[in-house]
This record gives C-alpha cells, structure tokens and sequence, in this order.
C-alpha cells in the first residue's frame, strides 16, 4: 500500500503539483482511518491532503484514477474489476431476460449496431446510470478496435468510438422523443431538456474516455499511462499552442487570477511606507490622551496609478496571447489611471472605445477581432510600419506616467523594423516593456527581431503562459 | 482521544439532522480532519455553505462555535489574547503601600489580567468547542503567521506566562474566498476541502430541505433553471443561498410551475448583474 502511495505522489509532482513532505506524511496517516473500499471517501481523503489548489483537481483526479481504479485485482479498489463485473453479469442476464421476451436471444454482444443506439437512447432518457456505464463498456468494445500493444493514444480511441455512436444525432433523437411524449413543450422546458440530456451524454462520454483508460493501463501499466495522460496545468498551458479545450480552462482561471492581482496590488499600494503627518487627524486623537499629541497619525500615501498603453500584434500567431493579454489589463483597470489599447497586424488601430462601456470584456475581445482595422497591405504582420503609424497618430499620448507595453513575437517578415520608434517612446514613457510569448530560444531566430527592438525598451520577458503573464503584471502596477 | 464520529456516514447522517447535505467530499474531509487532528481550509465560490459547514458541525456534535471574523488589520490583541491594562493599573495602584515590587511584577501578568480573545479561548475551554476562523484570506500575509502556531501544534505562547497548551483539541474550520493565494505554510498545516456548486440532485434536496412548502415539482425545476444557468458565461454564478431565496419567492407568490416569463421577471433574485439578467433572460427564452 505504502508502496503504491509512495508512486502515486511522485507521479502527482512529475505532473507538476507540488506536494511536500508532510503532505505526503498526512496523506500516509489518512488512508489509515479509511477503508479502503470506500473509493470515493478514499479518493477525497487523499485529495485534502494532498491538493491544496482547486485549479489541480483535475489533474489529481486523473492520476487517481489511472493509479487506484484501474489497478489490477490485488489493488483493486471497490468499484473495481471484480463488483464490475458482477453488475456487468447482472445487466446481461436482464438483457437476456428482455429478449427472450422479444424472442432475439443473445446478450449485448449480439445486439445490431441499431438496437444498441435504441437501448442507449433509452438510457439516456431514463438517466440510468448503470446501463449507461455497461453501454460505454459495450461500445468500446465493438468500436475502438483496440488492440494490445499498438502505440496510438486514447483520444484516436475515443474519437472512433464516437464518430461510431454519433451522439450529435442522438440529441436530436431525445428531443424529439420528449416533444411527442409531453406533447408541446414550451421554449423554457425545451431548454432545460435540452441541457438535462446534454449533461447526460456528457456523463456517458465521460464512461466511455474511463472505458477506453481502463483498457490501456491494463494493456500498458499505470505508469506509462499515468505518463501519457500528463497535462499541463491550466496555469502552464503555453498561449500560443493551447488547444480549444486548455482555452475554456485558461479563461476560467483568467477570472480569480485578476481578482487576486487586483486585491494584491490595491494592498502593495496602501502599505507602502507612510505618507506625511495628518495633522487633523493627530489633534483628534490627541483628545483621547487629555490634548498630549502622543500619538501621531500620518496620511496614507496615494502613489499614483501607472497609466498604460497596450499595443498589441493580433495576427494569427500571437492572436490568443493578445487577446489574453488584453482581457488580463482590462480585468483589472481599476488598478491604473488610463488604459488605452492599440492592436495591429500591417496597420494599426485604436481599439479603446471598444472596452469602454462594454462591461462583458469577452464581448469587447470579440469586436477588436471583427472590427478594427488593422489591415494596410496585405495582412501579414508588418511592426515597422504598424510602429510608425502609431508614432505619428498616436505618439503625442505618450507622457512621462505612461508605461508602453509591446505585445508580439516580433516575427517582421523582413520588413523594416522602424526600431527607433521605441527608442523614442522610451524617451518620452515611464517604461517600455516588450512581451513575447514565444520561447527564449526561438527569439531572433528566422524572421524574429525582437532582439532590434529590445535593445530599447526596459526589458523583454518571456511570456508563454498564465503564470509568467501574472508575474510580469504584479511587477508593472 | 475519542473521535466525534466513527464513519464517514455518521458525518453525512449528523450533518443532515442539521438540514445540512453534505457530499461526500465534505464528510469525507471532515471525517478525516477528526481523525487527525488537523484544521480544514474551506475554499469555494461566495455563498455554498463554508460557514455554514462549520456552524452545523457545531451544531450537530454539540459543540460551542467560537468565531473569528478576519478582517484587514486584524492583530495579536484581537485574534489571541490581550493584558487588561486598566485591570493592571488598578492593581498596581490598590497595593501602593503594602506590597514588594517583585510581587506586583509577578501578579500582574498572571491569569487573572489576561483577555482571552477567539483562538486562545478555543483552546483553553473545557467545553468542546468547533472554531471558525472565516475569511482568512482578508489578514495580511503577515498576520498569517499569527495562525500558524495554534494551527499546527495547538498551543499559545505569550512571552510573560508561557505557553499554553490545548486541552482538547478543537475542531478548526477556515473559510478562503479566494480572492489571494494563502501562503505556502498555511495550506501545509491544513486540510483541503474545496466546496464548489452542489449538482442538481443535491441542488434539489438542498432547496426541499431549507424551503418549508415548496413542492418536489417545483424543487426539481428551480434546480434545473439554476443549472442551466450556472453554465452561462457570467460574472457571478447563483450562488446557493440566492437559489434557495428564489424559491422562497417562487413559494411566496404561489408558484407551483415555473413558466419563462415569470423566470425572467424574478431573475433579479438569483443575478445580481443587469448584463447578467439580460443574458440569462435571452438564453432561457430562446429555444435552440
């Protein structure tokens, strides 16, 4: 068992968690108190002790499960193998029951492609969890076409078995089932159908991808598994190859994150050092000591608010590092005194009034893309002229309270790099600060000048994904 | 010691008795926390029962709950423990003539002169006791380390008597709302429970429980709009407790079923937000 743990959390840290010793120690003295075929109590015990950041869980999750559920019997935890396939027998005696009725014999082996869809409909519509679960093993029985030994990962496995089951259709199927059997359904009860069955086969997806794991860590070890199955965590997701799915998670985590910069940022403001003395409020004071001044209160200091300027390079490449970038400055505006945005690809727009009076910044994001115009030759990127244009537009804005902030990989195809724009605009800013979201050992490589560039600003930094992006934004305000 | 519960199904049972439902994550950690001994760190969004969690523990194993509210600035003297200044001066002033210098030194610090505040009076009490020690992420991260002791090893040391060691060792709750990352030390001494919206069976239960009068229909409709809503894109979730007001009104007006227009029109109970509202308006009733 100590074994088994002692893999399990250094799994837990190759995939990035952090767990500490005494973590560990705790973790060790849980599993004591829990029988262990109480999986889920089992799974929570461990989860408390050895998660301590909710963005984590899911990636403890999987790793649990490949490590414990899917174990062979002499680990198996309840919920296992064996009261599987119990429930498993069970279902096809029932099976065999019904259609001896129906005169067709055979269990769920023999059913026709159709009358498996049927019985999944019928499933789904009954929400009967066992079923759904004995379905999945079904289908990824007959669909996968899995085979031991052959290198292909698990979403090859769960794409067949999907494209074989054709869920999108079965929605359909279970509305229009549930329309004739209540008759007329009014807009809000379809809607909420709509989303009951949605979840539904979700649920049943979510059977199918443990299906086909089960089947793979049998075939090739938890470890390997456990191996292939490592994500990165939401706040390590690069920006640039992030999939659909790691942006829905990246913007999720988007929200709390501003919340908490905000919050520290507002708290580094106020507890600097003291400001000068508050006479009024000393003297009020002073009464609480028969008139002796003998406390002396000071003004809190109000430093002022960087005012800020984003001009940012939203051609295909960079688009999502951008865009990000954007909803992270003007999430949390209320920390600076002026924002003013610029985005570019060959021409250069001012995207400000955009953000303004808009309060659903998604909505906003969604404009800059559609609408500015950013376009001047050809479309691909061009920040040697995007830069001049800005200069003679725009460059009267930039003050001495103005921090410049350079979004882009600095991939010019060979245009002219216009470098002493920014060498002009470090004159007249506070800072200029460039941000590329490609690796450090890409940049000035191939068309890249970012180096040109760099030379004039304050800094370049590496801004690959939502942690490195967090602590550049809690050094600027 | 003994144990406050044998089971992780004695957690769920007691909770309930309490009109608390608890998941199986929650009676699973607090089971754990009784076991060993460790405080548990409440996260999740506002308003799904961190509180409450720790005020029905209180409640269902007869204990006494001992609150501290964290709030910016919080210290030594508000959280721990306080020297009775005024208490001190009398002393020193009832004795002028008789006593010797050392005796009065030695006297004024002594039990008597001291203010308990929240956390010592946690563990010195002889009754069983459950402490909440809400928002702890409102206290600087200074002010963290004032925790750090009590929570780890259950004692106070105060320079002039010593240190103080628990008699029992409480039950200790702390509830984050997340709106900074605790430090490093504090999640170490704790136990992690991340309490997240409930789903919708439990959703259901909750609101059949906590509303006196509402039918089941009516139950397993709200629980259904608040889902749908909840996987809109908005900028504040309904929250449990706004879903449990909603139907409270929903029961008020004698609603039995609940139809998209009068959805729409009591809204402003569960959204807070005007774009919200009006998204979530749209969306439920727009058939797709």
């Amino acid at each position: 068992m100590l074994d088994l743990l002692a893999g399990f959390v250094s799994e837990l840290r190759s995939a990035g968690l952090p767990v500490s010793l005494t973590e560990n120690l705790d973790a060790m003295e849980a599993v004591q108190h829990i029988p262990i075929e109480d999986r889920q109590a089992f799974k929570y015990a461990l989860g408390a002790t050895l998660v301590k950041n909710n963005a984590h869980w899911r990636a403890f999750e999987t790793v649990f499960e490949v490590y414990f559920s899917l174990r062979g019997p002499e680990y198996s935890i309840a919920e296992g193998d064996g009261e599987f396939d119990d429930m498993w027998r069970e279902m096809q005696e029932q099976m065999r029951e019904g259609d001896g009725k129906g005169a067709q014999g055979g269990g769920l082996d023999s059913l026709t492609p159709e009358e498996l869809a049927q019985l999944l409909m019928q499933a789904l519509m009954n929400g009967d969890q066992a079923m759904m679960r004995a379905l999945a093993r079904q289908a990824v029985q007959r669909f996968a076409g899995m085979e031991p030994g052959r290198p292909v990962g698990g979403t090859y496995y769960l794409y067949r078995t999907l494209r074989n089951l054709d869920l999108e259709a079965m929605l359909e199927k279970l509305m229009e089932a549930s329309r004739q059997q209540a008759g007329e359904l009014t807009d809000l009860e379809e809607r909420l159908e709509h989303d009951e069955y949605n979840h539904r086969i979700e649920e049943f997806k979510k059977e199918i991808e443990a299906e086909i794991r089960r089947r793979l860590v049998a075939d090739r070890g938890a470890e390997a598994m456990a191996k292939t199955l490592r994500k990165p965590l939401p706040e390590d997701v690069e920006f640039m190859h992030a999939s659909r799915d790691e942006m829905q998670n990246l913007k999720k985590a988007l929200q709390p994150l501003t919340r908490k910069l905000a919050a520290r940022l507002a708290r580094k403001r106020r507890h600097g050092r003291k400001g000068a003395l508050d006479f009024r409020n000393t003297v009020r004071h002073s009464l609480s000591y028969g008139g002796v001044p003998a406390e002396p209160k000071f003004k809190y200091p109000r430093p002022a608010k960087p005012e800020l300027m984003v001009i940012a390079d939203i051609s295909g490449s960079v688009a999502a590092f951008a865009r990000f970038t954007l909803m992270l400055v003007y999430a949390m505006q209320g920390q600076f005194s002026k924002v003013r945005s610029f985005v570019f690809i060959d021409g250069i727009d001012e995207v400000t009034d955009y953000f303004k009076g808009e309060e659903d910044i998604a909505q906003a994001i969604h404009r800059v893309n559609t609408e500015a115009d950013v376009v001047w030759v050809d479309g691909h990127s061009d920040y040697g002229h995007a830069f001049e244009d800005f200069w003679e537009r725009y460059g009267k804005g930039i003050g001495p309270k103005t921090t410049v902030l350079l979004l882009g990989d600095a991939r010019n195809n060979y245009h002219a790099s216009q470098a002493w724009v920014v060498k002009e605009m470090r004159q007249k800013a506070r800072h200029v600060y460039w941000l590329n979201p490609e690796p450090r050992s890409y940049w000035n490589t191939g068309d890249s000048i970012v180096g040109d560039y760099g030379t004039h600003t304050d800094g370049v930094f590496e801004c690959r994904n939502l942690r490195q992006l967090e602590a550049f934004v809690e050094k600027l305000a | 010691m003994a144990h406050r519960f044998e089971s992780v199904q004695q957690v769920r049972d007691g909770l309930k008795s309490v009109n608390y439902l608890a998941d199986e994550g929650i009676a699973g950690v607090v089971f754990i926390a009784d076991r060993l001994g460790k405080p548990v760190l409440i996260e999740g969004p506002a308003g799904t029962g961190k509180t409450q969690l720790a005020k029905s523990i209180a409640e269902t194993t007869g204990a006494r709950l001992i609150r501290l509210q964290c709030y910016e600035g919080l210290d030594e003297s508000k959280a721990l423990y306080e020297w009775n200044y005024k208490k001190q001066l009398l002393r020193i002033q009832a004795d002028k003539n008789s006593d010797s210098w050392s005796d009065v030194h030695d006297d004024i610090f002594s039990d008597e002169f001291l203010l308990t505040r929240p956390l010592l009076e946690a563990i010195t009490a002889d009754d069983p006791v459950v402490l909440l020690i809400d928002e702890v992420d409102r206290v600087e991260v200074e002010t963290e380390a004032l925790l750090l002791e009590i929570l780890s090893e259950y004692q106070v040391s105060i320079p002039e008597l010593g240190t103080i060691t628990a008699k029992q060792i409480p039950l200790v709750f702390l509830t984050s709302n997340n709106t900074r990352e605790l430090s490093e030390a504090l999640k170490r001494r704790c136990l992690y429970l991340h309490v997240d919206y409930p789903d919708m069976d439990r959703e259901k239960e909750i609101v059949l429980t906590k509303v006196p009068g509402v039918s089941e229909n009516l139950a397993d409709q709200i629980a259904r709009i608040v889902r749908s809503i909840r996987q809109l894109d908005l900028k504040k979730a309904p929250s449990v407790s706004e879903t449990i007001d909603w139907a409270r009104t929903l029961v008020l007006l004698g609603i039995e079923s609940i139809d998209a227009q009068q959805a729409k029109e009591t809204l402003h109970i569960l959204l807070k937000y005007q774009t919200d509202i009006a998204k979530a308006a749209k969306e439920l009733s727009v058939d797709k």
